[in-house]
C-alpha cells in the first residue's frame, strides 16, 4: 500500500487487449492490473497471474465444516443428552450424513466467499482508486506501475503504439481506505492531480 | 488447417472386438451348459446373468443418447468436438436392445417365475395388489415400446445430425436446424423420462424383489448408467485421440467429461444413499428386507467395494482439476466407473435370485460366466461403435455452433 504513479492504458477492443498485454510483457512493463468490464478467458494466463488457491481453500474449509458437525454431533447425541429415536442406536452414522452434508457445504460457500471477498478486498466501507469509470462499462484499463527504471514518454508512446485509445498518467493510493464511493473525498491532497496526455 | 475427417477401423480394435464377442458367446454357451439346463434355480442364475448384462450395458448406450439430446437442449457447443462418437456408440443401441428385448421377454413368456414372482401373483396378497402394473400383458408392450422408441428417436436424431454433413448451412438454414434437433431432442427427452427415469428399471430389475419397492429406484439406476455412459464417451474420445484423430478435441473438453464423471458419480452416491436412509430410518420390515442381505449379508463385500469406487475414488481422485486433465487419470477412472457401475447393476440383480430356498442363506455367485459375458457385451459395442464411426465424418463441422467447441475453454 501507498501513493505510487500509473501509467493507464485504454482499449476498447479485447482483440487489440490481449496482444498489446503480451507485448507489454515481453517488453519488460510491470503491469499493476487490468480491469475488464467482464470476465475474459485466457486474461489471466496471458497476464501470467498464478492459479488460484482458491479452491484448496474450500476443500480445507469444507474438511473443517464435515469434521466439525461430526464432532459437535457425536457429543451431542452419545454425552450430552442422548435420546431415544426409533430405537435406533446413538451413534447412527446414517441420520448424520445428511448434516455433515451440509455443514460440509455451509462452510466451503461461506468460507469461500469471505475469502474470495479478502482477497478482492471487498468490504462495506472500503473505498479503492478508479482508473477509469468506464471499466466497468465499455473499456479495458490496463494499468502499468511507474517504477524508477521507467521512462514516462517512452511508454506513454508504446502504450499508444499497442492500440490504446486513451493513455494517462495518475498518481493514486493503490491498496483501499475506509470510505464511500457516493461521497466525494479528497484524500491526499497535492497527491490527487490527473494528467491527461 | 486439414482435419481427419474419416475414421477407418484398425484392424488391431477389430480383432479385439471380435475376440471379446467371442469369448462372450463362448461364456454364453458353457454357462447355458452349466446352468441353463439344470433345475430351475440353476435356470434362474443363468437367466440373471443376461438380464444383468443385456439391461446394464443397454441403458449405458442409451445414456450417450441422453447425454446428446441434454446438451442439444441446453444449446450446448463445447461437445460438438466428439459429439460423432456420442452418436456412434448410440447405433449399439440396436443390437443391445434386440438382445434386450429377447431375454425380457423369454423371462415373462418363459414364465420364469423364480425371477419375476409376479408372473404367478396367486394367494399372494401384495403381488397382487400390484398386477395392475406387473402383469406379463403391460410389462410385454411397455418393453417393446420403450426399447423401440429408443432405437427409432435415436436413429432420428442421427438423421437430423447426418444432414449437416450435405455442405455449408447458410445462417437461416442453421437456425431452422437448431430448431428441428431441439425439438427431436426432447421428444426423446419425454420418452426417456417416461421410461429410464421411471418404469423400465422398475419393470424390469426392480420386480425382480416384487415385494419390494421404491420409488428412488429409477433415478439410481439412471445415475448409475448415466455415469458409465460418460464413462464410455471419454474412453472412446481418449482412444480416438491417441490413434490420432480428433485433433480439436484438447484438454479442455476432456475436463468436462471429467467434470461430469466427478458430479455424476457424487449424483449416484446422493441417489443411493437417499434410497437407503429413508428405509434405514423407518425401519419398516417388509422395507428393510431389500438390504439385508445387500448391506449385512452376502453382498456387504460386494457392496462397500462398489460403494468405495463409485464414490471415495471418484471424490479423491477426481476432485483436483489438474486430474480431471490428465488423459491417463481419466482413463483410469472411466474404467474403474464403469466395473464399479457394472457391479452395482449385479447387486441390484442377483441378491433376489441367490438365496437358498431351504437354508434362506444368501451366496454371491459372482465367476467367469458374468464376466465373460460383459466382455462379450463390451466387444459388441466396440465392433457397433467401430463400424458406425467408419460410416460418417468425425465432425458436424457445418454446425452452426461449431466454433464454439474449437474455442472452448473451461
Amino acid at each position: 500500500m501507498g501513493v505510487k504513479k500509473f501509467i493507464v492504458g485504454c482499449f476498447d477492443n479485447e482483440d487489440v487487449l490481449f496482444p498489446a498485454v503480451k507485448s507489454v510483457r515481453k517488453a519488460g512493463y510491470k503491469i499493476h492490473d487490468v480491469y475488464t468490464p467482464m470476465p475474459i478467458h485466457g486474461l489471466d494466463h496471458a497476464m501470467g497471474l498464478r492459479e488460484t488457491s482458491l479452491h484448496t481453500a474450500g476443500f480445507i474449509y469444507g474438511i473443517i465444516g464435515t469434521t466439525t458437525a461430526l464432532t459437535s454431533i457425536t457429543w451431542i447425541f452419545t454425552r450430552d443428552w442422548p435420546l431415544n429415536i426409533g430405537g435406533k442406536p446413538h451413534f447412527s452414522l446414517p441420520a448424520w450424513i445428511p448434516i455433515m452434508f451440509e455443514l460440509t457445504v455451509l462452510f466451503a460457500a461461506v468460507g469461500m466467499v469471505l475469502t474470495f471477498c479478502y482477497l478482492c478486498q471487498l468490504a462495506p466501507f472500503v473505498k479503492k482508486h478508479h482508473f477509469h469509470l468506464r471499466a466497468t462499462d465499455d473499456l479495458f484499463v490496463m494499468v502499468l506501475e511507474v517504477t524508477s527504471k521507467t521512462n514516462e514518454a517512452d511508454t506513454i508512446n508504446f502504450l499508444k503504439k499497442a492500440g490504446a485509445v486513451e493513455v494517462n498518467v495518475q498518481v493514486a493510493e493503490d491498496g483501499w481506505w475506509l470510505g464511500r464511493y457516493d461521497k466525494e473525498q479528497k484524500l491526499y491532497q497535492g497527491h490527487g492531480e490527473t494528467v491527461i496526455v | 488447417m486439414s482435419l481427419k475427417e474419416q475414421f477407418t477401423v484398425p484392424g488391431r480394435f477389430r480383432t479385439i472386438s471380435l475376440s471379446l464377442m467371442a469369448i462372450g458367446i463362448v461364456s454364453l454357451v458353457a454357462g447355458y451348459f452349466l446352468y441353463g439346463t439344470g433345475d430351475e434355480h440353476y435356470q434362474v442364475r443363468f437367466w440373471g446373468t443376461l438380464i444383468h448384462n443385456s439391461v446394464f450395458f443397454l441403458l449405458v448406450v442409451n445414456a450417450a443418447m441422453f447425454f446428446i439430446c441434454a446438451t442439444t437442449l441446453a444449446m450446448g457447443g463445447w461437445q460438438l468436438a466428439f459429439r460423432r462418437v456420442s452418436e456412434a456408440i448410440t447405433v449399439a443401441v440396436i443390437p443391445l436392445g434386440v438382445i434386450a428385448l429377447i431375454v425380457l421377454l423369454a423371462l415373462v413368456l418363459g414364465h420364469q417365475h423364480h425371477i419375476y414372482h409376479w408372473l404367478t401373483p396367486e394367494g399372494d396378497k401384495i403381488l397382487e395388489g400390484k398386477s395392475g402394473f406387473l402383469n406379463p400383458r403391460f410389462y410385454i408392450i411397455w418393453t417393446i415400446l420403450t426399447i423401440g422408441g429408443w432405437i427409432i428417436l435415436g436413429r432420428k436424431m442421427r438423421l437430423v445430425s447426418a444432414e449437416l454433413d450435405n455442405g455449408p448451412v447458410p445462417v437461416e438454414q442453421g437456425r431452422k436446424y437448431v430448431f428441428r434437433s431441439t425439438v427431436w431432442a426432447s421428444l426423446f427427452l419425454v420418452w426417456f423420462a417416461l421410461t429410464v427415469l421411471s418404469t423400465a428399471p422398475w419393470l424390469w430389475l426392480m420386480s425382480i424383489d416384487a415385494h419390494w419397492y421404491s420409488t428412488m429406484f429409477s433415478w439410481y439406476t439412471f445415475a448409475s448408467t448415466f455415469v458409465s455412459g460418460i464413462a464410455v464417451m471419454t474412453l472412446f474420445v481418449i482412444y480416438l485421440k491417441n490413434q490420432g484423430y480428433l485433433e480439436l478435441v484438447n484438454r479442455e473438453h476432456i475436463h468436462d467429461l471429467g467434470k461430469f464423471m466427478f458430479a455424476f458419480s457424487i449424483f449416484w452416491t446422493y441417489l443411493w444413499f437417499s434410497q437407503f436412509m429413508l428405509i434405514w430410518y423407518a425401519n419398516i420390515p417388509e422395507e428393510t428386507v431389500y438390504f439385508k442381505p445387500r448391506v449385512e449379508g452376502a453382498f456387504k463385500g460386494l457392496f462397500w467395494f462398489m460403494f468405495v469406487i463409485n464414490f471415495l475414488a471418484p471424490l479423491l481422485i477426481l476432485m483436483r482439476a489438474g486430474s480431471k486433465r490428465n488423459y491417463t487419470t481419466v482413463t483410469f477412472m472411466a474404467i474403474l466407473i464403469i466395473i464399479g457401475h457394472w457391479l452395482d447393476v449385479y447387486q441390484m440383480v442377483f441378491p433376489g435370485l441367490s438365496q437358498d430356498p431351504e437354508t434362506g442363506k444368501y451366496h454371491v455367485p459372482l465367476n467367469f460366466f458374468d464376466i465373460g459375458v460383459a466382455l462379450g457385451f463390451v466387444g459388441l459395442i466396440m465392433y457397433s461403435t467401430g463400424n458406425a464411426l467408419a460410416k460418417r465424418p468425425l465432425y458436424v463441422k457445418n454446425h452452426p455452433f461449431f466454433k464454439e467447441t474449437i474455442i472452448h475453454h473451461t
